[in-house]
């Protein structure tokens, strides 16, 4: 099984990034071989559409499941379109997560988050100042 | 001539000045280029008798010709459309409508919508001119694009500029002959004048200050003035009266004939020293 994992590093020991658009890391993992391929998220500093971005990422990817912290709505709207199998990881490392993965201690993710989970204060948003 | 009315920091009197001065001027027109909150009409108390509503161009895929290709998803430099095995996902509210994807497509399966997303109103002799932004949608550019078609040739147009010094601001500048920067005497005022008069320095409008909630001691401001040349055309006073009055929508040219009075001196100077700076 191919699986990605939202990391904030590059190897499998790094913890795993709970943001999903704005994650640093895609780590795509053959969890037969545990060949590992860091994929840079470039889109993590777009000014929106980020989550749609990262959801477009990991269909052309072409893997079996995706283990992430929160997923925004218009990426679940993305993903749920697909047979992508959607896990909700821990916020422990990227490896100790698919342990969990094998052992069927993930849940799957039903329902999103809230959009804009894991953009920083008015990152990208146009400011109104003096009413922030 | 246009003048464009804008302060970088919110709440410093941009309003106040725009209206008062489109007030006093001789043929003007007001145009509130705020589209996220356009608020001049609740001093200028104008009866909206015509509008337009502002539509953009939105992707809308055929299906039954998509081949799922990507490539419409890949050239969006918005993330507005994501291509799943099975169909095609738009989100036309991260959409710039620049037709991009429509171009890519190689098998013709987008064609472009019409999708409101806000509306221009206007008085019956265009002195009251104000775009609206629909609730929840994004991005206002296109409406300011649209608002200008509503400035008339000949007449004196004021535009009350929103906040900050965004894209918002940069398309409400664009044309403009003069800047008028209003800031206010604290660290914050200068902090955002100092955006502000970099972003009309780089477009190469020439601008002047107006100096709101003077106190006596503003040397905060006047010190940057003085360095960067920028001349201080007019001083608000910090005052209570001034603040009572604009919370009931009274705005000071229409209290005192003293403020009439100074807008008007104000708005007779503009041509002058538009024109002084440009030789």
């Amino acid at each position: 099984m191919r699986v990605i994992v939202t990391s904030t590093g590059p190897t499998i020991d790094s913890p795993m990034d709970p943001r999903f658009g704005r994650a640093e890391y895609f780590l795509i993992i053959d969890t037969d071989t545990m060949k590992t391929t860091a994929i840079d998220n470039a889109s993590r500093h777009a000014s929106g559409g980020a989550g749609i971005a990262a959801a477009q990422a990991v269909i052309d990817a072409g893997v079996d499941a995706l283990v992430t912290g929160h997923l925004g709505p218009n990426a679940l709207n993305v993903l749920r379109d697909t047979k992508i199998a959607l896990y909700e990881g821990h916020q422990t490392t990227v490896a100790e997560n698919l342990n969990q993965l094998k052992a069927g201690q993930l849940k799957t993710v039903t329902s999103s988050g809230p959009s804009h989970m894991g953009q920083g204060g008015g990152m990208g948003q146009g400011r109104r100042g003096g009413q922030l | 001539m246009r003048i464009a009315v804008l302060s970088g920091k919110g709440g410093t009197g941009k309003t106040t000045v725009a209206a008062s001065l489109a007030l006093v001027t001789a043929n003007s027109q007001y145009i509130d280029c705020d589209v996220e909150e356009p608020n001049g009409f609740l001093y200028l108390k104008p009866e909206f008798s015509r509008s337009s509503v502002v539509k953009v161009r939105v992707p809308q895929i055929d299906e039954s010709v998509c081949t799922h290709c990507g490539a419409c998803a890949r050239i969006c430099q918005f993330n507005a459309l994501a291509v799943t095995p099975k169909r095609v996902l738009t989100f036309s509210e991260l959409c710039h409508h620049c037709g991009a994807c429509s171009l890519v497509c190689e098998a013709g399966a987008i064609t472009e919508v019409d999708r409101r997303i806000g509306v221009i109103e206007a008085d019956a002799v265009g002195f009251a001119v104000q775009g609206r932004l629909d609730v929840g949608e994004p991005v206002g550019i296109p409406i300011l694009e649209d608002l200008k078609i509503w400035i008339e040739p000949g007449r004196t147009a004021i535009l009350d500029c929103p906040p900050g010094a965004s894209c918002a601001v940069v398309h409400s500048l664009e044309d403009c002959d003069y800047a008028i920067l209003v800031t206010e005497p604290t660290p914050f005022g200068l902090h955002d004048l100092k955006i502000a008069a970099e972003l009309v320095k780089t477009m190469g409008i020439p601008a002047g200050i107006v100096l709101n909630k003077a106190g006596k001691d503003n040397s905060i401001i006047e010190t940057y003035c003085t360095e960067q040349n920028l001349p201080i055309l007019l001083e608000i006073p910090y005052s209570r009266k001034i603040a009572t009055d604009y919370s009931n929508g009274i705005l000071p040219v229409q209290a005192s004939s003293e403020w009439a009075y100074r807008f008007g001196e104000l708005a007779a100077r503009l041509p002058k020293v538009a024109q002084a700076v440009k030789t």
